[in-house]
């Protein structure tokens, strides 16, 4: 167990040098100029010329990035360009937000995608099941800021149950939560669905019916532990899909979150933010993977970490 | 409090009147009758053996009569079953409940899949008997708990509190089918339906398990309705037997008339079917064995063997730690050694996980071995893919299950004709008429080369696998447990097919089973293998007719015989674990010398015993 933790970490550190390169070489090759950014439109060319010089933006590349990597290895994620702050403590105090906000995201898609998917495979073939999994398919095709603006209009606008935006108390993280669990929902309640499907059809739940079961105890017994293992796999991956709809959340609800926080220094070139926030989003999937792949073996006791 | 059920139980008579019971299933063309107005009286702690080939209804009557058929596509659309004056067809789902369990109880075909595999076996069990009487069956933790082990002790499971915290996937198949026969025991139902419960089993657990539910319906007064094709089950068990044939019921006698006096041509048929062990007593060569091949085989043996396995053994590490290296091994296949001789046939049998299956393969490379093998003169050992194929042409494998090993998006013609692509051998026209030449040979006809695989029956299926495997005209074929999935009429057929493949053509064959009597009908020789190494190796009469290790006599016990006649075989010992195959990196497997006892006939044993 020990040794199975150790490797997987040993790996994500590899894995986390392998995106480090791979993000420092895109932004490397994008054709817009930092230095340029941070002097301003009117700078003279020297002014430029003298920040980029600072920076070391001038060095070749392969030393940019053994610099960048020296200072990663001493814990520092280096300064913003604009914001003359560490990037840990730009991203230190949104984070905290943004872990609400998936949080949040997590319960509905789980709650909302896991009835829809129960109800659906129980009732499979009738009118209900037609009509959940015409519902989930407009959660897994309908792009997230579209969602986001609808639920903001009828329930911010038009009947005022909940904030507009904002970040603070309990109501203001109702609306963002569901847009960004909603494409989640979609998936969750699909796969539940043809998992419990699949499960139902076992020889072991014919055992335990023929034992005189009652349904309760069959569906929630039998069924839905193994049912449950493919999800939390998925829920892993997931991760990073929620990396990727946060920064459009954020935006959408004024979320102060490191998704907006990296919305932000796209705009500007802030090179050292993009870096920070990608590496934490990779070891936020990483560590959502491992956690993923802890807790099935909890559940299904054929799966043995080596 | 299963002393109450017991009182109460003897109150109620174990008798079930089924009468008319047909059922439908949909299908695309419309209801397809796979039973049809089958009526029977199951009385009161009686064995009722209802056999039949696959899709004679059987299975399908045993889950109409627990209310269990597959729904929606299933139905029971005529016919009452009477249990206590009840009809049990027509209860409710919420009433039927209550008749699962507590009055039927039923246990199920594969061991392996029937237990919840993420719940232990003290959750199921207890699961089982608490199934009646709202939360946990208004009982505490701890009768549960007694009750359990109660259970498992009557099932004769040894360290009964141990086995309640393990996992099905701990356990062995013939301990789950122990398991499942506990909870279908756990509430002291009148009646048992068995559903080919020891077909996926090993003899000698079949033995065992047959033997316990038999002792089991001694001990509580049960009746059981025992569904099987096997014909030697249905002499061990029965006091009655039905036959079914395409749904309908064909014969209905006690067991004594059905074996001595059959009266309907299918059940004759099914009877003549059937493999007996010590039927081929006195005669050297296979079953169907022609007189000049006979002749060829006996005249002196050619020199050179066809295959010279040499020191054969196959380990598998099991990886682990930080950086997956070795931890364990596995010790699959322990230094075997054999030849086979040109149109000879050399049988290995023994249970599963015995390292035959992985004999086989090894002659192909498709697993890392160590040792010597030389196929027709060429030594395969570090061969890669393409130095292979050569040698492949000369050696070709037939499986176990003719549904998994042909591609269901190729046309079957495209299948066998494949190996011949692969090898370039054949192209155009001259391809055509070749494979054309192979399906007839297998008994299929040419016009059938165009279809897929879903439109064959099993036994058509093999047939298909039989001529890929002949495409390449090879000199051995290695059959690994190839007529297992097979109904006895079939398996017949199929075996008299490689029988006169090889009086024709002079085929070798490693012939891998389990089944002693199939065996004994196909082989020139026989080798018998138990974790991983050779037992007993000899001709055919040798070990069937004097059999001389402990392993190998046990197995031939443990055949069921097709004879009511004989004495039932008294209570068998408890189950046992078998030892397991897997060991310490250091561990080196203690040497076993081989005694020729005259006339080739070698038997291993371990040294001081």
């Amino acid at each position: 167990m020990l040794a199975y933790i150790t490797r997987r970490l040993v790996q994500t550190a590899l894995i986390l040098l392998g995106i480090s390169f791979v993000t420092f070489v895109l932004l490397y090759l994008v054709p817009a100029d930092p230095a340029r950014q941070i002097a301003g439109r009117s700078a003279t060319a020297a002014t430029v010329e003298n920040i980029r010089e600072q920076l070391g933006l001038n060095l070749p590349f392969y030393e940019q990035y053994l610099r960048y990597l020296g200072g990663l290895l001493n814990g520092d994620l280096g300064r913003s360009y604009l914001q003359k702050t560490e990037v840990s403590t730009l991203i230190a105090a949104r984070l905290p937000a943004s872990l609400l906000l998936m949080a949040g995201a997590i319960f509905c898609e789980l709650a909302l995608g896991l009835t829809m998917g129960v109800v659906a495979a129980l009732k499979r073939g009738s009118r209900t099941d037609d009509t959940l999994m015409i519902a989930s398919f407009v959660g897994v095709s309908a792009p997230q800021f579209v969602i986001g603006i609808l639920l903001l209009y009828v329930f911010a606008v038009k009947l005022g149950w909940f904030p507009i935006g904002g970040y603070g108390t309990f109501a203001h993280l109702v609306l963002p939560s569901i847009t960004l669990g909603f494409l989640g929902a979609g998936w969750y309640s699909r796969m539940m669905r043809s998992s419990l499907i699949d499960v139902l059809r076992q020889d072991y739940i014919r055992t335990a019916r023929a034992t005189g079961a009652t349904r309760a105890k069959v569906l929630f017994g039998h069924a839905l532990p193994n049912a449950i293992l493919p999800i939390i796999a998925m829920i892993g991956i997931d991760i990073g899909l929620f990396m990727s709809g946060i920064v459009v959340v954020e935006s959408v609800f004024g979320w102060p979150g490191i998704g907006q926080l990296a919305w932000q220094a796209i705009q500007r070139v802030d090179i050292p933010i993009i870096m920070g926030v990608t590496l934490v989003s990779a070891c936020a999937i990483v560590i959502g993977n491992l956690l993923a792949d802890l807790i099935t073996p909890l559940i299904d006791p054929r799966i043995k970490l080596r | 409090m299963s002393k109450a059920r017991a009182m109460q139980q003897k109150t109620t008579s174990g008798l079930l009147e089924v009468n008319g019971l047909t059922v439908q299933v949909a299908t695309p063309a419309g209801a397809r009758t796979v039973v049809d107005d089958l009526s029977f009286t199951l009385e009161g702690g009686k064995t009722l053996c209802i056999a039949g080939e696959s899709g004679s209804g059987k299975s399908m009557t045993a889950l109409s009569l627990m209310q269990l058929l597959p729904k929606p596509m299933a139905r029971v659309s005529a016919g009452t079953a009477k249990l206590d004056g009840r009809d049990i067809l027509a209860l409710p789902e919420a009433e039927m409940r209550q008749v699962r369990g507590r009055h039927i109880g039923m246990i199920f075909q594969e061991p392996m899949t029937s237990l919840n595999p993420v719940l232990t076996i003290g959750k199921q069990l207890g699961g089982a008997i608490s199934a009646h009487g709202g939360m946990r069956g208004g009982l505490s933790d701890a009768a549960i708990r007694a009750r359990a082990l109660e259970l498992l002790d009557q099932v004769q499971i040894p360290e009964p509190a141990r086995r309640l915290k393990q996992f099905p996937h701990e356990l062995s198949g013939g301990m789950r089918q122990r398991v499942v026969i506990a909870m279908a025991l756990a509430q002291s139902p009148q009646i048992l339906i068995a559903d080919e419960p020891t077909t996926a089993l090993d003899v000698t657990v079949q033995a065992q398990i047959l033997a316990l539910i038999r002792k089991l319906q001694a001990d509580l007064g049960i009746s059981v309705i025992m569904i099987t094709h096997d014909m030697g089950v249905v002499a061990e068990m029965a006091d009655d037997v039905l036959v079914m044939q395409h749904g309908r019921m064909v014969e209905h006698s006690p067991a004594s008339v059905i074996f001595s006096k059959p009266r309907h041509p299918y059940t004759q048929e099914l009877l003549a079917a059937v493999p007996r062990l010590g039927e081929m007593t006195g005669t050297s060569a296979p079953k169907r064995m022609s007189d000049d091949a006979t002749a060829s085989v006996q005249t002196p043996a050619p020199a050179e063997p066809l295959v010279a396995v040499k020191d054969l053994t196959v380990r598998f590490d099991i990886k682990g730690g930080i950086l997956q290296r070795p931890v364990q091994r596995v010790h699959a296949v322990e230094g075997v050694s054999f030849d086979i001789m040109p149109g000879e046939t050399l049988s290995l049998v023994g249970e599963s996980g015995c390292g035959k299956s992985t004999t086989g393969k090894a002659l192909l490379n498709l697993i890392p071995w160590q040792g010597d093998i030389r196929v027709a003169g060429r030594e395969t050992r570090g061969l890669g893919a393409s130095a292979m194929r050569p040698v492949l042409r000369d050696v070709q494998m037939i499986f176990q299950d003719p549904y998994a090993s042909l591609d269901p998006r190729m046309r079957v013609g495209d299948l066998v004709a494949e190996p011949l692509h692969i090898h370039g051998l054949a192209s155009g026209s001259e391809l055509d008429d070749r494979v054309a030449y192979l399906f007839r040979r297998v008994g299929l006809s040419a016009d059938q080369m165009r279809r897929y695989p879903h439109e064959f029956s099993g036994g058509q299926r093999q047939r298909i696998c039989i001529a890929r495997a002949l495409s390449l005209s090879p000199k051995l074929i290695v059959a690994d447990e190839s007529v297992a999935a097979l109904d006895v009429s079939i398996q017949a057929q199929v075996l008299d097919l490689l029988q006169d493949i090889q009086n024709e053509t002079g085929m070798s064959y490693l012939f891998i089973s389990h089944d002693m009597a199939v065996v004994e009908q196909i082989s020139h020789r026989v080798a018998v293998m138990y974790m991983g190494r050779f037992v007993e190796m000899g001709s055919r009469a040798q070990i069937f007719e004097n059999p001389q290790h402990d392993y190998t006599k046990k197995l031939m016990a443990a055949v069921p015989v097709a004879d009511p006649s004989r004495p039932r075989r008294a209570f068998m010992e408890r189950a046992e674990d078998l030892p397991s195959p897997v060991h310490e990196l250091d561990y080196t497997p203690p040497l076993q010398a081989a005694r020729d006892i005259g006339g080739g006939h070698m038997v291993w044993e371990a040294a001081g015993r």
